[in-house]
């Protein structure tokens, strides 16, 4: 589960981490109290940022500076009222809801750090360095000497040593130095304890000195939090914070009945079991010349409505143009895809060809049941193997 | 012989009074398992509907039972715990069928199973683990094998049943491909050692190079098929092991070349972060390792037929 940019840095604040002043916005009269707010704290610039779980924000023209409450409201109303496109979006764009108003800090040195997964060591890892600010990704790739890495042991947690070595490998110095590692120590507890999957903090800024602060402050600007789907059952505050206009509203529907659905561009609507045979089963389409329309696992306990319900999820994508069924049965039992099917054909009706491929337990059973009821599903065909009802499928959408 | 398990492997279930718990600890009786009872708080000192005990710890199970694996169908809120008692308890290898251990859980228990010397942890989020038995005069009834986890066990040919008289290894991070390669190498008259289901989560006990390495120095074994898909870098680890250490032939599927950047299918270890995870970047990795690598799913058992150089017609 993902959250917006306003809702980490609330958890970061609450972690003890320094951000930022500013302020959550849904309407432009909002944007000028937020300004006078972040004014009033010092700040001699505010940023209007919008919040949608997309980057590309900024080239879109959805993050702009501003030095006073009338010209934020100026860009909240925009951006309020504009949909934003980015490489990272639908080709449509994303509908903006929420804004951020914040006090836009000056910026001496910006810096990434991020808590997220080493599968090959199986630890949480920090990931740091002094290339804050830009593409994270594009500096790993190209200067990979620039990024720095540290386990952190599983039972141990991060050490004070460990953050004192990295912020001194950042080029950090004395007040600053102990501030960045009190923040990496502080953002590593708050990874395990909230069960993140990624805690990202870009930029971390230090700031210029001033009066108050002779050798700068470190403070948190932007955040990206990710969380374990699974790890929600304990962690209510987080659930929370979900944002459901976030989501694809197929794939929402998907997830109440127990059934994983990603929406892709092609034609040819999947209906699987298993996660791993769901992407080999439209890997096998796509090497005979076809397209998936989505991948959909309906999981091993799901009952005959839910594979009802994946029926109608399916065929709801005007796109479509066939479906086919590929079920290895183990746990699910072949003969309730088939009973699933017979009701599916009745309540939501096939007008597009079905190729349907089932194996394993009770599969002669299943058979029965589909060839008894094959007059009331004319646009049904049955296949032998995977390679028979790809070919078959792929072939009944041209 | 075979790897991790075989027909004289005692096996208890964690959770044998819960729904899924019950279901497949009948299944694997019914296979021919040697089931000896499992666990369950606050049930202790009673039976299950198979007759077997029930246990209040797996401490008690082990020192009443002589047990060396369980079948974890704890839920994912508890299955942390319920693999580190096992191996407290004595148990060597443990299957964790549960579906939704959160990450984090997963960190600590990997770390602190360090602890235990000769446990193998199998998942969690996986099929299990089988070492199939004979046939017998009846129809779907086995004996001699060893089924802990909820594949279907007919569709696994033993050795000796097989037409070829040649058995592979399988090593999958999925449930149902699996049962799909069995399925296919038994068509086409291929046995199978051991099967193993390593699970679909990101952090997991044994993966691709441990059981590579079992099966490299099992005499049952003549051929690996290995499963992986798109998400992490063990296939691409597993790549450079093989090039390295592997004396058998090795075929390969990677599911997810279709899949879209940045979007999980379904797994929680199946999304692509880079540019190395992804199914192009492993089968690369795998053929450049003399790994025989299939694009279509449809051919993991005609390919595995070929590399051990049997030609059988397809047994309908």
């Amino acid at each position: 589960m993902k959250i917006h940019e306003y809702q980490a840095r609330q958890l970061l604040r609450d972690a003890g981490i320094p951000v930022t002043t500013g302020r959550m916005i849904q309407s432009p009269a909002e944007a000028a109290p937020a300004a006078r707010e972040a004014i009033a704290k010092g700040a001699s610039l505010v940023v209007v940022k919008a919040q949608v779980h997309a980057g590309g924000r900024g080239k879109a023209g959805f993050v702009k500076l501003v030095n006073d409450p009338d010209a934020a409201v100026k860009a909240a109303a925009w951006m309020l009222s504009n949909r934003m496109i980015s490489p990272q979006t639908p080709a449509e764009g994303l509908e903006v809801r929420r804004l951020l108003v914040a006090e836009a800090v000056d910026i001496a040195r910006e810096f990434y750090v991020a808590v997220t997964l080493d599968r090959a060591r199986r630890t949480n890892t920090l990931i740091a360095s002094a290339e804050g600010g830009v593409e994270i990704e594009q500096v790993a790739h190209e200067r990979p000497e620039a990024i720095i890495k540290q386990a952190i042991d599983p039972l141990s947690g991060l050490q004070p040593f460990q953050a004192r070595a990295i912020g001194l490998k950042l080029g950090l110095r004395g007040r600053p130095l102990a501030q960045a590692a009190d923040v990496m120590r502080r953002l590593v507890s708050l990874t395990i304890e909230k069960d993140a999957a990624l805690a990202e903090i870009n930029p971390l800024v230090l700031t210029p000195p001033d009066q108050a602060h002779p050798e700068g402050r470190i403070v948190a600007v932007d955040a990206k939090f990710s969380f374990d789907d699974n790890a929600l059952f304990r962690h209510p505050d987080l659930e929370a914070m979900f944002d459901p206009s976030e989501e694809n509203t197929a794939e929402l529907r998907a997830h109440e009945f127990g059934l994983s659905y990603v929406a892709l561009d092609g034609n040819i609507g999947c209906l699987v079991n298993g996660a791993g045979l769901a992407m080999a089963t439209m890997d096998i389409i796509k090497l005979h010349g076809g397209e998936p329309a989505n991948f959909l696992d309906v999981g091993g306990s799901a009952d005959e409505e839910a594979v009802a319900q994946a029926f109608r999820i399916i065929l709801a994508d005007d796109r479509v143009k066939g479906v086919l069924v590929n079920i290895f049965g183990g746990i699910m039992q072949c003969d309730r895809i088939a009973r699933a099917i017979v009701g599916a054909a009745k309540s939501v009706g096939f007008r597009v060809p079905l190729v349907v491929r089932l194996e394993g337990t009770n599969v002669d059973q299943a058979k029965l049941i589909l060839e008894g009821a094959r007059a009331d599903i004319p646009t049904m065909q049955t296949a032998s193997d995977l390679a028979d009802a790809a070919e078959r499928i792929v072939k009944a959408v041209r | 012989m075979s790897i991790l398990v075989d027909g004289k492997t005692k096996v208890i279930c964690q959770g044998i009074t819960g729904t899924a718990g019950a279901f497949h600890t009948k299944g694997c009786l019914a296979y021919g398992t040697r089931m000896v009872g499992g666990t369950s708080p606050g049930k202790g000192g009673h039976s299950d509907g198979n007759g077997l005990p029930i246990f209040e710890t797996v401490h008690e199970a082990v020192k009443s039972t002589g047990a060396t694996a369980s079948m974890i169908f704890v839920p994912p809120p508890y299955a942390g715990d319920a693999i580190l008692e096992a191996a407290d308890g004595g148990i060597k290898v443990i299957c964790a069928i549960t579906e939704g251990v959160p990450i984090q859980d997963m960190v600590r228990v990997r770390a602190q199973l360090d602890r235990y010397a000769g446990v193998s942890l199998i998942g969690p989020n996986c099929p299990g683990v089988i070492t199939p038995g004979r046939k017998t005069a009846q129809a779907n009834v086995f004996t001699g094998g060893c089924k802990i986890g909820i594949m279907p066990g007919y569709i696994h040919t033993h050795r000796l049943d097989s037409p070829t008289g040649k058995a592979v290894g399988i090593i999958s991070r999925s449930g149902t491909l699996t049962y799909e390669a069995v399925w296919q190498c038994s068509r086409h008259g291929l046995g199978q050692s051991t099967c193993v289901g390593i699970g679909g989560d990101p952090i997991k006990g044994l993966d691709f190079i441990d059981v590579l390495s079992l099966f490299n120095d099992d005499a049952d074994t003549d051929a690996v098929v290995m499963i992986g898909e798109i998400g992490g870098a063990a296939e691409i680890e597993a790549a450079h092991w093989i090039k390295a250490h592997m004396r058998k032939p090795v075929v390969a599927f990677i599911a997810g070349a279709a899949a879209p950047k940045g979007k999980r299918m379904g797994h929680a270890g199946a999304i692509i972060g880079g540019a190395d995870d992804t199914a192009q970047a492993k089968m690369a990795a795998l053929r450049a390792a003399g790994v025989t690598v299939v694009e279509t799913p449809a051919e993991m058992g005609t390919s595995a037929a070929l590399v051990l150089g049997v030609e059988v017609p397809v047994v309908v």
